[in-house]
């Protein structure tokens, strides 16, 4: 066991952990955030994604160690009101069906419009082959993916 | 008859003609030389490794060399594609990671995403290394489906091997992400030779030529 610092959602948690615990059990079981989900442990299916330095790890097999002076960002800290294009696209899409999977979803779309604030059909599919959706949601993602481009360039042109 | 006085200017002007025109030629040489580009010979940076060419040896070991490159632990990351190969019989890497511009992967599919500074426990886990990547996309290294005069010919040309010269080559050999195939992680097999094997013989292959074996018959 080791102490680590972890700057998750901007807030600085201290722990006891084993260093090659995996992030996603720092997460959920000792800081308490259950919004990041466990899906597959082996890096195969993308419910477990969070930023990581802005780049979207996959927190299952990213091992505590690795993240600790690292900036972590999970799905409740990617925006202060729920308000990132993103989030407001898939409500108003009304994207998830059972939504298991979808704050990975979230969290790699986030990514992806960052880098590429008008992405095609090819980019998405690009970005977000990673993100398993069991209940197969993915028209719907896409389709909201393509919104939160828009919403976010009508924001940053005023 | 000639005159002594006559005889003098000549011979004087042949003297000094020679010597300016030795002059000029060795300034000439000088110049070109100067110009002449070290990249041109790889051999010229090989720096204590000791050349002593022989084709026969050196495409003899470069079928050793060859075997190591083509198997999936080393072929798996220079693809033909755009999509790395996965597993012992080298399908297209799950989910479709793409190589993007610098070989690191692209958006939300990043290599290092999954990849970490060394292998996950487990069997199929992603294997590790701080530099997981593929070549990048304007110099993608290809080793899938190539024959192995194309590979050897690949390999020495600068400007198909990521700009290595004749010791950067060599100590390719060394370098953490190549060692990586010979710790694969769990449920992969090893390269054919061990590492020591390979390299010998690729160190014989560079040193004695780098030559390429002969093209196969049409």
């Amino acid at each position: 066991m080791a102490n680590l610092t972890l700057n998750i959602n901007n807030k600085e948690y201290r722990l006891d952990a084993d260093p090659q615990m995996p992030l996603l059990w720092a997460i959920r079981d000792l800081a308490g955030l259950k919004g990041t989900k466990y899906g597959c442990g082996v890096a195969q299916c993308g419910a477990c994604v969070v930023h990581m330095d802005s780049e979207a790890v996959r927190s299952c097999v990213t091992r505590v160690s690795r993240a600790a002076g690292k900036k972590i960002v999970t799905i409740e800290g990617l925006s202060e009101n729920n308000n990132h294009p993103v989030q407001q696209a898939w409500q108003q899409i009304d994207v998830p069906q059972c939504g298991y999977c979808h704050s990975g979803q979230i969290m790699s779309a986030a990514v992806l419009l960052r880098d590429n604030p008008n992405p095609s059909d090819a980019d998405i599919d690009d970005a977000m082959a990673g993100n398993i959706c069991r209940c197969g949601t993915y028209l719907r993602i896409r389709k909201a993916i393509h919104l939160a481009a828009e919403m976010q360039q009508k924001t940053a042109n005023g | 008859m000639k005159t002594k006085a006559a005889i003098k200017p000549s011979r004087y002007f042949h003297t000094k003609a020679l010597f300016a025109l030795s002059a000029m030629l060795f300034m000439i040489a000088a110049i070109a030389s100067s110009f002449r580009s070290k990249e041109d010979d790889p051999f010229k940076k090989a720096g204590k490794q000791t050349i002593n060419k022989d084709s026969i040896e050196s495409v003899k070991a470069f079928a050793s060399v060859y075997k190591v490159l083509m198997s999936p632990r080393c072929m798996n990351c220079h693809p033909a594609g755009d999509v790395p190969l996965q597993g012992d019989d080298s399908h297209l890497h799950t989910m479709l990671p793409k190589r993007g511009t610098d070989g690191t992967g692209v958006y939300a599919m990043k290599c290092a995403n999954c990849h970490q500074e060394t292998n996950t426990p487990g069997l199929h886990t992603p294997p590790g290394n701080p530099k997981w990547h593929l070549p990048p996309a304007d110099m993608k290294m290809v080793f899938q489906g190539k024959t192995p005069h194309e590979l050897a010919k690949q390999l020495m040309d600068p400007n198909q091997n990521g700009h290595k010269n004749l010791q950067q080559l060599i100590e390719h050999a060394s370098d953490t992400l190549v060692l990586a195939g010979w710790n694969p992680g769990e449920g992969r097999t090893l390269p054919p030779l061990s590492h020591k094997e390979f390299k010998k013989a690729w160190i014989t292959w560079l040193t004695k030529g780098g030559y390429a074996p002969a093209p196969k018959p049409q």
